[in-house]
């Protein structure tokens, strides 16, 4: 389970404060689906930058399962990064002169797994998402939307309970978009838990609950009935 | 996959950008290498040829001034010649030539002459118990002699060094002077104080009084003499280097009874020469660690900034700072082994082809300069990438996400 407990992110712009999370408490159940939603500046990202223990909050706590993430050293945090969330980018952010097959390696290369191991399982995700004939190009040999299957792969390298993706489907045609929240929600119907930043509805839809956001605070909350 | 695969991807696709420091550091290195090589074979040019002006330390009697021994050569007062086998047995190090000496005045053809008594080499290596210890275990020559380039007759070794390999109980060399006064030739005999001795050889001319003596064997002349195992003087050529690290204090120590002077002059044009090519060498490092540091650096810092949404993307992947450091020293290390290799390569290529026709001296390589190739590139990589890469490390997770 994730949980924010009254977690406020104050920043410094040109002098000037800016409250990006104003004391939000927030429970994601383990298997949930969440989109968040709001206008730009609403502080939908800062949520799931402060969800993934990559900001820490300027008050408050985050709280995975029982594991407080800010009062963890940084390399916990970055050990707990690896083995137990996944992040997906809207611009993919795929390592440019590495090959698909590498990029998905990279996260297991980083656990410590040997080479032929790390093969065998970058090549299976990439089946998985359709690309095993694409496994030797580079991101700039391969379409926007097999970059986006690139990172999803990427993502679930070492098997992560929770998924964070910050507009996954924001630079994808609606085919692919299509693709990409079938896929998410495929990996939500597994068990794992997804927090997903969004700014199209019909996408938006697609989770089991939507957040609202407006100047740093959950404004409002809906549940889709026809997903749960 | 390795995380040095992923540097070394890293490194051809950007390639274009490490060209320039890359460049920076090698022609550092081709230069430090360049410079090294033909300062060593200039410095060994040069010694030799100071060599050739003779000894530069002299054991004397104490009461014996230099001046006594250059006005006459030859003095009442002696040594024990087993000084030479204290100095020869003893870990001083840094002694080149030793030359005992007995000289006394001796009448040829109504003409005053000096003999002068001398010790063959091969009477130094015929002593088992200086074998093992002693002079000849330490390096001979201070680094001066070059295999295949010193070679020398040996008469001029003598008239040079007072060294010769071999001379016999009964045989003579004859300075210039004395052939020509006395029309004595190679092969034949003189009379020199009731004792009859064959010329081995005439010496070239020197100028100098060596040109009036007639050399023969130590021992024989200390018998002739009735003097017993003395000498006058005992010649050394000292290692400039040594002497100016304390060789005449050690001397002084191990030989308390006797006088250790230094010919100064010759002394000090050796460390002088030696000082200014150290120095030159001192200068061109401090040039290349600068240039080539700032080069990498600058261009550290740049690649940093670059790739900040990759190092950020890493760290959201579960990369920590220590992971990002290695990243970014590994790059380092590779430029600076690369860099370190290829200006070894081009540097001694450089001196064995340039050295001889700017320094006027043969160059050979130096194997043992790669290691310092390598060890000082690596060392300026490292050290101007610590910066950059430590500032990668602490770099803000989340500049890989870009609405913040």
């Amino acid at each position: 389970m994730l949980r924010l407990e009254s977690v406020t992110k104050n920043y410094n712009h040109r002098r000037n404060r800016v409250k990006a999370m104003d004391d939000v408490s927030l429970e994601i159940a383990e298997g949930d689906f969440i989109a968040v939603v709001g206008a730009s500046g609403s502080g939908k990202s800062t949520l799931l930058l402060v969800l993934g223990g990559m900001l820490s909050p300027s008050s408050g706590r985050v709280l995975l399962d029982d594991s407080s993430l800010y009062e963890m050293s940084a390399e916990g945090r970055a050990e707990l990064r690896r083995d137990r969330i996944g992040f997906v980018f809207q611009t993919f952010n795929l390592v440019p002169y590495l090959t698909a097959l590498e990029n998905v390696q990279v996260p297991l290369l980083l656990s410590g797994m040997d080479d032929k191991t790390q093969i065998e399982r970058a090549t299976s995700l990439l089946e998985r998402v359709g690309l095993g004939d694409r496994l030797d190009h580079k991101p700039a040999e391969l379409s926007v939307g097999q970059q986006q299957r690139v990172a999803l792969a990427r993502m679930l390298a070492n098997d992560p309970g929770v998924i964070l993706a910050d507009e996954p489907t924001g630079n994808l045609d609606p085919q692919t978009c299509d693709e990409v929240i079938d896929f998410l929600a495929e990996l939500n119907s597994e068990g794992r838990t997804v927090v997903m930043v969004t700014h199209d509805p019909r996408v938006a839809k697609r989770a089991k609950r939507t957040l609202r956001l407006e100047a740093g605070a959950i404004f409002s909350e809906e549940t889709e009935p026809n997903v749960a | 996959m390795k995380i040095r695969t992923l540097v070394w991807k890293e490194i051809f696709e950007r390639k274009n950008q490490l060209v320039t420091s890359f460049l920076a550091i090698v022609l550092g290195i081709t230069v430090i290498v360049a410079i090294k090589n033909i300062t060593h074979y200039s410095e060994l040019a040069v010694a030799r040829e100071l060599d050739a002006l003779g000894a530069n330390v002299l054991i004397l009697p104490k009461s014996v001034t230099l001046q006594d021994y250059y006005t006459a050569d030859m003095q009442n007062e002696d040594l024990p010649e087993q000084y030479v086998t204290q100095i020869a047995m003893s870990d001083v190090q840094g002694v080149d030539n030793l030359s005992p000496k007995l000289s006394v005045p001796v009448e040829l053809g109504g003409k005053d002459f000096i003999l002068t008594g001398i010790l063959p080499k091969s009477e130094f290596a015929a002593k088992a118990s200086w074998a093992g210890a002693g002079i000849f275990s330490h390096p001979i020559g201070c680094g001066a002699v070059v295999p295949g380039l010193n070679a020398q007759p040996n008469s001029e070794t003598l008239v040079r060094n007072r060294v010769i390999d071999d001379l016999g109980p009964d045989e003579t060399l004859v300075g210039a002077d004395v052939a020509a006064t006395t029309g004595l030739k190679e092969g034949d005999s003189l009379v020199l104080l009731g004792k009859t001795f064959a010329v081995t050889a005439t010496l070239p001319q020197t100028g100098t009084i060596d040109d009036s003596r007639v050399f023969a064997h130590l021992h024989t002349v200390q018998e002739m003499t009735g003097k017993g195992a003395v000498v006058n003087a005992i010649e050394v050529i000292g290692c400039c280097v040594e002497i100016s690290g304390g060789l005449i204090q050690k001397l002084n120590k191990l030989l308390p009874d006797a006088k250790v002077v230094t010919i100064t002059q010759i002394v000090d044009t050796q460390v002088k020469t030696n000082q200014m090519l150290g120095r030159l060498s001192t200068i061109f490092l401090a040039i290349i660690v600068l240039v080539g540091g700032a080069s990498i650096a600058n261009y550290m810092y740049a690649n940093v900034y670059e790739r900040r949404r990759e190092i950020g993307t890493l760290m959201a992947l579960g990369a920590g700072s220590s992971i990002v450091l290695k990243i970014f020293l590994l790059k380092a290390l590779m430029l600076g082994v690369a860099g370190g290799i290829g200006g070894y390569l081009i540097g001694t290529l450089l001196a064995v082809t340039m050295g001889p026709r700017f320094a006027g001296v043969p160059v050979l390589p130096m194997p043992f300069l790669a290691f310092w190739a390598v060890a000082i590139s690596t060392l300026i990589a490292l050290v101007a990438s610590y910066f950059p890469a430590r500032r990668a490390a602490r770099l803000d997770p989340t500049t890989s996400l870009q609405e913040v």
